[in-house]
């Protein structure tokens, strides 16, 4: 497990200073496996997006050791992690965050050109990526002019175009109704089982608990319990199907 | 990476017309206003244009060519003596009315050249002979003056026709095509003797004296030489040019006033592009950050800024020249409007282009470099 997937040691993050100063990760252990579907959950402001952004490494930590795939992103450089990200991560954001004067086609190519991959290179996987979230006859469309749920699988061609081993999503299906919410766990899922890939999803949305082989329930900074099977997920969050 | 800037830029049209104005109006007050200046500039020596000779002396206090302090005709005698003189000849030079047979006047530059050799007569001619000057009461008129004398008539003013200047008559033999001057009449020549019966009398007509050197003397020597022993003022062609230029320079408000617009339009060029594109940056920072969140360096996100800032200051600065060219055509054209667009002025100008799109990225730069990546995730 040492260079698979996750692993959080021991975390600190507080931010502000003086009176103003919260302590947002207390001491956080956490780890998660790849070919799995991960979730975190916990009441809003327990520090799951905090815990997200340390893991992608754009938000650093005040303390504790973070290695992903074997590689400890607390000790390197900044451009160094920059460049772990661009290669091994894909990520999906509650907002979509797709520019929306590129068509789909584009956004999805946007990782291949980071990592300096040629034009027409990026675009053929890009077509790979949108053809494989259903999207091939949408590859000229502007984001402006799909639905919520067609842009979010937009995004997670994007995140998968260059195939990173660790997909991170935060609130991937909170701006979506409940079809489409469903429809983009369940190709997240898939991304997961298919390439042996490490899907970890920050969520408030148990209609989708379902889609989870694991979940991790946070509040105010720790990680309190972790439901390792489905049937355990099921026995605890009743609700969720 | 520069595809994908280039793309965001042109995608948010409005953004992007306003960037553009934003240069293209900057471009055009400051090109328009410098090409007014050097043009008004040319306005200013054109008597010197006009009367092409290597060296012109003049009274002591004389600094430019629109200054008239007569001197004494026994000067040209004196000038004429100096060694390596090839010939010196007298010219006259006044501002005088030009009445109509319907009565109305109007203000002219009446120049009288020597009798005999006709020196610093318009090269050219293009209606009638030079030589007709020699018949009594005779002028040539510019072709402005063509234009300024014909207003109230059914037929333009031409050859043949006759004008009164301060009651005397003048016949015109010939119309000739000069350079405007500053003063606003046009040029009228005849010879010296005449000109000096035109103008109202005065103890001293002589207003400069033309010189050419002999072969083998240069300009600059003979003009030492003349300043020296007659204790007048003389000029190379260049020299009393620039001098003249250099009087406007320091005794009008024209350089403050032409000032003033170019720092306006470069004001107005900074402040409008580096407010629009400073939102602009504000507006992508959701986007910036995504693409930091993906892998992009801090240094591909400012080369993106900077080809957008660029881009934008390109099809500015060009979109402006054009207009300005445009414009200055046609102000050419109307005759009214001094316009000189020189190389120099565009260089000036696009470099002033270059700052203005070196601040606005570099504003928007400051705010990407302090980009926190994890606002993404927000
Ligand atoms: N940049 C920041 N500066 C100051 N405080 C911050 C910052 N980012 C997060 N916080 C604080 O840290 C705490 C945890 O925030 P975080 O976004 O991680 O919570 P969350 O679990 O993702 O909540 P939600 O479910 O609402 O998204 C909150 O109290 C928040 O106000
Ligand atoms: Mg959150």
């Amino acid at each position: 497990m040492s260079n698979e997937g996750i692993r959080i040691q021991a975390v600190d993050k507080s931010f502000g200073r003086g009176e103003a100063r919260t302590v947002v990760l207390k001491q956080t252990t956490f780890s998660a496996a790849t070919g799995r579907l991960t979730m975190l959950v916990g009441p809003s402001g327990c520090g799951k997006t905090t815990l997200l952004s340390i893991i992608a490494g754009t938000l650093l930590a005040d303390g504790g050791e973070i290695e992903v795939l074997g590689e400890r992103l607390d000790r390197m450089k900044s451009n160094a992690v920059a460049k772990f990200r661009a290669r091994n991560l894909g990520f999906i954001f509650q907002q979509f965050n797709l520019i929306p004067t590129l068509t789909a086609l584009e956004n999805v190519s946007v990782p291949l050109v980071i990592q300096g991959h040629p034009h027409h290179y990026a675009e053929t996987k890009a077509r790979e990526a949108l053809d494989w979230v259903d999207l091939a006859d949408h590859a000229q469309f502007r984001p402006t002019k799909m639905s919520g749920g067609q842009m979010q699988r937009v995004a997670i061609a994007r995140a998968l175009v260059h195939d990173p081993r660790v997909i991170l999503c935060d609130e991937p299906t909170s701006s979506l109704d409940s079809e489409n919410g469903l429809q983009v766990m369940a190709l997240l899922r898939k991304a997961a089982e298919q390439r042996d890939r490490l899907v970890l999803v920050v969520t408030h949305d148990s209609r989708t608990y379902g889609f989870a082989d694991r979940m991790a329930e946070m509040e105010d900074g720790r990680i309190l319990r972790v439901l390792e099977t489905q049937e355990e997920i099921r026995a605890h969050h009743p609700l969720g199907e | 990476m520069i595809r994908i800037a280039l793309k965001m830029l042109f995608g948010d049209r409005a953004k992007y017309l306003m960037l553009i104005s934003g240069i293209t109006f900057s471009t055009l007050l400051m090109t328009q206003g410098m090409s007014l200046f050097c043009g008004l500039m040319t306005w200013t020596f054109s008597t010197v244009r006009n009367v092409r000779v290597p060296i012109w002396v003049a009274d002591p206090e004389v600094e430019q060519c629109n200054d008239n302090k007569p001197m004494r005709d026994t000067d040209t005698t004196r000038v004429r003596s100096v060694d390596g003189v090839a010939w010196a000849v007298p010219l006259f030079q006044n501002l005088s009315m030009a009445s109509l047979p319907d009565g109305t006047s109007k203000m002219i530059t009446l120049i009288g050249l020597d009798n005999n050799t006709l020196i610093g007569a318009p090269d050219k001619i293009i209606a009638g002979r030079l030589e007709d000057l020699r018949m009594p009461n005779t002028v040539i008129l510019d072709d402005f003056g063509v234009q300024r004398l014909s207003a109230d008539r059914k037929h333009p003013i031409g050859v043949g026709d006759v004008f009164e200047i301060n009651d005397h008559e003048a016949r015109i033999v010939a119309i000739c095509e000069t350079h405007r001057s500053f003063t606003g009449g046009p040029y009228v020549f005849t010879t010296y003797d005449r000109a000096i019966q035109y103008a109202p009398n005065q103890r001293k007509m002589l207003s400069f004296v033309l010189v050419s050197p002999q072969a083998g003397v240069s300009a600059e020597e003979l003009v030492a030489r003349i300043k020296a022993q007659t204790g007048l003022a003389a000029f190379t062609h260049n020299a009393f040019a620039w001098s003249t230029i250099m009087w406007y320079m320091r005794n009008t408000g024209i350089p403050i006033n032409v000032g003033t617009i170019v720092i306006i339009g470069f004001i107005i060029g900074a402040a409008v592009s580096g407010q629009t594109f400073y939102s602009f940056v504000l507006e992508n920072t959701r986007h910036f950050a995504a693409l930091r969140a993906m892998g992009a360096s801090s240094g591909e996100l400012c080369a993106m800024l900077l080809a957008q800032a660029v881009m934008v200051g390109f099809i500015g600065y060009g979109t402006g020249l054009g207009l300005v060219s445009l414009l200055g055509s046609g102000l050419l054209k109307l005759g009214k409007v001094p316009f000189l667009l020189l190389w120099q002025t565009t260089a000036i100008v696009g470099l002033a282009v270059m700052v203005i799109v070196g601040i606005s990225a570099a504003l928007g730069i400051a705010r990407i470099v302090r980009l926190e990546p994890a606002i993404v995730f927000r």
